[in-house]
């Protein structure tokens, strides 16, 4: 059995092969190798080829032909506002020769099969459906004009098809005419894919497909979601960090008013009633007995995620850089530390579900389609198949919604009453059981040469677990793959020409849940690095920009970091230094292949760091919907500014806080830089990731102007000034 | 109790606890969905609506208070079949991400424009306080300003 390599180019017959081992060959890893294993992960988090992990190849199933002619797009990928629908649509409408108005994208549901194994996330929904939708909808095209050519008499090569009609013969069928009149279909082999120079939307700035529902406030939320004779309900969370649930006493809570049930399970209470309100009240008024072993306090977490405290992996290793900076004089060392982060996204988790005899529906936001409904199905002990989990759009996702133990709540409650159930999180719950971005601690040392080029670096980072503690990495994958392929993304040394560096990815375990939080340790990793590189351009005497582009080396990688990092001086019309109270600051990083540069501009104003203006270089290969493309830098560079500059969540006797936002500082519209410029190259042909690539360089750029304001080395993230 | 009040134009009177919040009314009662709750703590700005013309935070206002005032939500914002100004120029600049806290910044910043009809960024800092995890407030104040120039325009 071979290693299933993502192939940059697959034939349908390839493309079934790969479909049909989906998940199973993620978590079948003791065939393969530990190298191979590792090289699959560390390919998906760190490369240009991402995996597309099941789905089908049915075109049937991905495309439904109305016979308005309107086409329904199946996505396996779920919509948190990353713009996924709108470029899927775009993409399909090409290669399906339709109206990009024709097109309307839905989430497909467990019950069409047509969900993506993997999850949402990590930057890599378009670059992994690019090849393989293309394919089905050219496949899609082709059958339609197959019947189309069957119905009329004709020869399929004799007729042309255009915006969804097929034409010849001196008739013409539209799509929904075609459909209307075909008992069974061909699947033919995949035909060859159209010139991209040829494409008429992928590469357009069209307006997202979700648009007008989202201004004219439209139910499309998990928690809009409703089904007939629906109840509602709550479940009492630890406030605790390791509590464990013992019992509740629930006598008050049954005689509240509204209250339908109290629901006692071994390992959560909860209850359903009339109204969220009610359901509220009525949770509020269990007394519930907690099992909590220690009160965790801030100063002890921060200790034990001290480089040197946790379990060491070697995940770059060039030259001798060890021997250098163990024994060499004169050797530069920083620190940097970054805080426990909340993803604070809008709407709470939560689900609607009704179980009825033998099935259950579930609708919720989710990442993990299919992990919710494996999920849902074992703790019911139904088959998977008999749980339709029925994705809705999401209130935002930033990886918190890989995590769904709210669908098994919402579902053991429905069971309990045999009604549907609406369960969410209030919002004090969600900030005391969020699955937090773990805190980072950073050592970096590094020796100059004679030229004033480093010689010899090391990065150092010790973190909480990312993919680790997500359940997209079962317990079988942390033997195997040592290092957490997301504490360390953004932590390698992305200048190859130093002859000699290292990184090391110090592992801990830290008492509360920690997991990925949009763009993983991409923020603090590139904040620590790009902050000791400016040391260090400044230790040189060299201009920051330079000495960053004279360290990259000469293949297909540097020239595109090299590019960004250009285009995104010349556009901010980088200089060094302060000037009339303002300074500038420069960053670079690459996560997922896609390198992006930037400058921030920033002011000290009554003793608060002011961000003014930052221009972003990114270079995320072909741009499907380059306004998109925008929207996401301009997004990830605020929320990198929010949390680079105001946020942190504090272990205080055993409870995890602040639990409000205001108390958890966020960038509110008067901390956003008034102007934010973003360039996009595209020195790659396929489309690569864009989502969170742009959170990179912010905090490392904001420091380093600040630097040059105040001499002062901010080495904490949020950034304050003493 | 039995609370009465017009919402987007339209009498209607419910049966509800006079201290539930305004916000699960307009959402579970009345099933108007765009009105989204956020934090239950008048911290976030989701559940904006509109009370007598004034933006008021829905998930810490009692029903009770409703009677016999007008109330506002995304749902009403737009008068006949288009588009408010607000709406459109959030068309325009294409504000939505994932688009959940979207209709509480609206409804702020069409209360806004009733008693500043040409914010200035000082103003929008001011009175534009929602939040947005998404943090498409870049295109937000560009979408402030469009807004009101539709809006003048309009009268």
């Amino acid at each position: 059995m071979s290693e299933p390599k993502p192939k940059k180019k697959f034939s349908r017959r390839k493309f079934i092969v790969r479909s049909s081992v989906g998940v199973g060959v993620l978590l079948g890893g003791i065939y393969f190798s530990r190298p191979a294993w590792r090289r699959s992960i560390a390919s998906m988090a760190n490369s240009a080829e991402p995996f597309y992990m099941g789905g089908t190849d049915k075109p049937l199933l991905w495309f439904e032909i109305r016979a308005d002619n309107q086409v329904l797009l199946h996505s396996p990928k779920v919509e948190m506002g990353q713009g996924t629908f709108t470029g899927l649509a775009q993409i399909a409408a090409d290669e399906l020769e339709v109206d990009f108005s024709q097109i309307k994208v839905v989430h497909a549901a467990t019950a069409t099969g047509n969900i993506d194994g993997l999850s949402t996330g990590g930057s890599t929904s378009i670059s992994s459906l690019w090849q393989p939708l293309r394919e089905l909808a050219a496949t899609m095209r082709e059958m339609l004009k197959h019947e189309a050519a069957r119905i009329m008499g004709a020869e399929a090569s004799a007729l042309s098809v255009k915006e969804g009609v097929v034409s010849g013969n001196g008739r013409a069928l539209t799509y929904g005419e075609i459909v209307k009149e075909v008992k069974e279909w061909e699947i033919p082999e995949t035909p060859p894919l159209k010139d991209i120079k040829s494409y008429k939307f992928v590469g357009k700035p069209l307006p997202r497909v979700d648009l007008h529902d989202k201004v004219i406030g439209a139910p499309i939320f998990g928690m809009d979601a409703t089904m007939p004779d629906m109840l509602y309900g709550a479940v009492v969370r630890p406030a605790y960090i390791g509590a464990r649930y013992v019992s509740a006493d629930t006598s008050q809570a049954e005689k509240m008013p509204g209250v339908v049930q109290v629901v006692k399970e071994a390992d959560f209470v909860g209850v359903v009633a009339r109204s969220i309100v009610e359901a509220e009240n009525a949770k509020n008024a269990i007394q519930v007995t907690w099992d909590v072993e220690k009160e965790w306090q801030s100063e002890e977490i921060e200790e034990m995620i001290k480089v040197g405290k946790g379990e060491p992996f070697v995940i770059q290793k060039e030259g001798g850089a060890k021997r250098i900076l163990d024994n060499e004089e004169d050797v530069a060392t920083a620190e940097f530390k970054s805080p426990i982060g909340a993803h604070a996204q809008l709407e709470p988790n939560g689900a609607v579900a009704f179980v009825e005899e033998g099935k259950a529906t579930v609708m919720i936001s989710t990442q993990v389609v299919k992990i919710t409904r494996k999920e849902v199905a074992a703790r019911l002990g139904l088959d998977e198949e008999k749980v339709n989990i029925i994705p809705t759009y999401l209130g935002g996702g930033f990886g918190r919604r890989l995590h769904t133990p709210n669908a098994i709540q919402a579902a053991v409650l429905s069971k309990a009453v045999g009604k549907p159930v609406k369960c969410f999180f209030n919002r004090q719950e969600e900030f005391q059981n969020d699955t937090f971005r773990p805190p980072t601690h950073h050592v970096l040392r590094a020796k100059l040469g004679s030229d004033g080029l480093i010689r010899a670096i090391e990065h150092q980072v010790s973190s909480g677990d990312v993919m680790f503690g997500s359940p997209l990495f079962p317990g079988i994958a942390e033997p195997i793959l040592g290092a957490d392929a997301g504490a360390w993304r953004g932590g390698m040394i992305q200048y190859g020409k130093i002859p000699n560096y290292r990184a090391v990815s110090w592992r801990v375990k830290l008492p509360f849940a920690t997991s990925w939080w949009r763009s993983l340790g991409l923020l603090a990793n590139t904040f620590a690095i790009e902050s000791f590189m400016d040391e260090l351009a400044i230790k040189a005497g060299k201009d920051p920009v330079q000495f960053r582009l004279d360290q990259i080396q000469d293949d297909e990688a540097g020239h595109r970091l090299k590019e960004v990092i250009k285009a995104a001086a010349a556009k901010a019309g980088w200089k060094d230094g302060a000037h009339n109270g303002r300074a500038m600051g420069f960053a670079a990083s690459t996560d997922a292949n896609t390198p992006c540069a930037q400058v921030a501009e920033v002011s000290i104003e009554d003793g608060q760091i002011r961000v003014h203006k930052v221009t972003c270089a990114i270079d995320p290969g072909l741009a499907v919907n380059p306004d998109q493309v925008r929207a996401q830098c301009e997004g990830a560079i605020i929320m990198g500014l929010s949390a680079s500059m105001y946020e942190k969540m504090t272990v205080r006797d055993g409870q995890l806080t602040p639990t409000l936002y205001g108390p958890y500082r966020m960038a509110l519209m008067k901390d956003v830089p008034r102007e934010i410029d973003v360039v996009i190259l595209e020195n790659a042909e396929a489309p690569g990731a864009v989502g969170e690539p742009p959170l990179g360089p912010i905090g490392a750029a904001v420091a380093n102007a600040v630097f040059r304001l105040t001499g002062q080395r901010l080495r904490e993230m949020p950034l304050e000034l003493a | 109790m039995k609370i009465s009040f017009n919402i987007n134009g339209t009498p209607q009177e419910v049966d509800a606890d006079g201290n539930t919040p305004l916000l699960w009314v307009i959402r579970d009662v009345l099933d108007l969905k765009g009105t989204k709750f956020g934090c239950g703590k008048a911290a976030c700005g989701a559940c904006t609506v509109h009370v007598n013309g004034e933006a008021v935070r829905s998930c810490s206002y009692a029903a009770k208070f409703a009677e016999g005032k007008n109330i506002t939500t995304i749902e009403g914002l737009a008068t006949g079949d288009g588009l408010h100004p607000v709406q459109q120029a959030w068309m325009e600049e294409i504000v939505p991400q994932c688009g959940y806290c979207q209709p509480g910044f609206m409804m702020a910043t069409a209360a806004l424009l009733e008693k500043v009809p040409n914010p200035t960024d000082q103003d929008i800092d001011d009175n534009i306080v929602n939040i947005c995890r998404c943090a498409t407030y870049y295109r937000m104040r560009k979408a402030i300003h469009r807004a009101a120039e539709i809006k003048n325009a309009n009268t």
